[in-house]
């Protein structure tokens, strides 16, 4: 009975974790991720997963010419700054906060619309023997109308 | 000693089922899964490990109803109720399918009708997308208190647009922490149909050259691969497999559209404290292939609302 509960549990605790880890990413981009949209629009899409250090996410986008944009991109404070870049459909990198001392916001606007591609990375920070940090990332997007 | 070795059988296929299933849905959606050549030898390996390393997570972002509605209005096209799908509609829908594809078209009605300060029409609607996201089982995604918010401030777009940005996410992010995928696909399809449907609806004919909406219309060509891939995160589900040859009879009509952009040259703007993404874009839609889209459009939003 005891064996029966040392292999349960944590493979209920597994299952779980899954959901668990998505409820506390929602309220962390809610508290994190979307307050730095203040003066936008946030469109209502929600963008987010636990991400381990080293791990990679990528996100494609059209955005229009009518709109001024803000992308708010932020992980978790157990995680090291997140780093991401911004590309064009022919690869082309347009962007990349590591130039901005790793900002998590950036604005922009379009003189035509694109589909754009946001890679965003966790960078490893964790030395040999080490755990590596998970997290949550978030990333969000807020417009308002030109003027 | 036959019981006990029932029972622990038992046990151990439950075991191997729900092992069965976190091996099942580690694996779905954008994880990766890179599949490496056993013969070949290690550095080779280590190279094509490399070559195929994927993004752990993939997002596909469609424009949120919010967004299309926005876009709509930015095209200076005129508010049209008619095209809105009657709130009389909501009992009708009851499958898993139905209710996901009208909340998000009720979403983007609301938010239609939010933008053209309809303010009993924004309630109306934001009660019918609470029917939806409830039916869907989708918890706290539009309480009665956002309700109540919205009629205290029915002449505040700003807090309006805030109710309406919250709730959707409320939906969407509840079907997606909750293995729901599926269903938040089919959400952002209906949403994302419903504001094509409203632009080709509202485009003249007699005003077709030179025309802001058919323009973004034609932008939307960009975003049908993306509803493509974000759909096939979730094939092999019935109802997503259906969308699917939707939306590709949707895409044959986008093929036909030319849509060329110059190289982005990036450009920081220090009025604005922004980039300014500098391209030029070449488009062309004849008026009969506009038509043709209408069409696919039309029939493809009235099999949702039905």
């Amino acid at each position: 009975m005891k064996t029966l509960k040392n292999i349960l549990l944590p493979v209920i605790l597994l299952l779980f974790s899954g959901g668990f880890a998505g409820a506390q990413c929602k309220a962390f981009a809610k508290k994190e991720c979307l307050p730095n949209l203040a003066g936008y629009t946030h469109d209502g899409n929600y963008h987010a997963a636990v991400l381990v250090e080293g791990e990679e996410a990528e996100l494609y986008k059209t955005f229009y010419s009518d709109m001024n944009y803000r992308v708010s991109i932020v992980g978790d404070s157990k995680l090291p700054d997140i780093e991401f870049r911004v590309l064009d459909s022919n690869k082309n990198v347009l962007y990349t906060n590591k130039d901005k001392n790793y900002s998590s916001t950036w604005d922009f606007k379009l003189e035509s619309s694109q589909q754009l591609k946001f890679l965003i990375k966790v960078p490893s920070a964790t030395r040999s023997g080490q755990q590596p940090s998970s997290g949550c990332v978030a990333i969000m997007f807020g417009f308002r109308l030109k003027k | 000693m036959t019981r006990q070795f029932r029972i622990s059988s038992g046990i151990g296929i439950g075991i191997v089922f729900i092992l069965g299933i976190i091996l099942f849905t580690c694996c779905k959606g954008g994880r990766k899964a890179p599949e490496v050549n056993l013969e070949l030898d290690i550095r080779d390996k280590e190279a094509v490990i490399q070559d195929i390393k994927q993004a752990e997570k993939i997002f596909q972002a469609l424009p949120s109803p919010l967004e299309s509605a926005m876009l709509i209005k930015s095209a200076g096209a005129r508010f049209e109720e008619k095209l809105l799908n009657p709130v009389s509609n909501v009992n009708k829908y009851v499958t898993n399918k139905s209710m996901a594809l009208n909340l998000g078209i009720y979403t983007c009605d609301l938010s239609f009708a939010s933008l053209y300060e309809q303010t009993q029409l924004l309630i109306d609607y934001m009660n019918a997308a609470k029917k939806m996201a409830d039916g869907l089982g989708i918890l706290k995604a539009i309480e009665q208190k956002d309700i109540d918010r919205l009629e205290e401030n029915i002449n505040n777009s700003e807090v309006i647009m805030d109710i309406v940005s919250q709730t959707f996410m409320n939906s969407n992010s509840y079907l997606e922490d909750n293995g729901q995928p599926a269903t938040a696909a089919m959400v952002l399809t209906g949403g994302w149909i419903e504001g094509l449907y409203i632009s080709t609806q509202l485009v003249d004919m007699n005003d077709f050259d030179g025309n802001k909406l058919v323009g973004r219309i034609i932008d939307q060509k960009l975003s049908v691969d993306i509803l493509l891939r974000l759909l096939s995160g979730s094939k092999g589900t019935a109802a997503v497999d259906e969308l699917m040859v939707e939306v590709e009879k949707l895409k044959n009509v986008f093929d036909k559209i030319r849509l060329d952009t110059s190289p982005v040259r990036p450009e920081y703007d220090p009025d604005s404290r922004s980039t300014v993404l500098k391209s030029e874009t070449r488009t062309d839609m004849t008026p009969a292939v506009f038509l043709e889209l209408s069409a696919v459009v039309k029939e493809i939003r009235n099999s949702f609302v039905i």
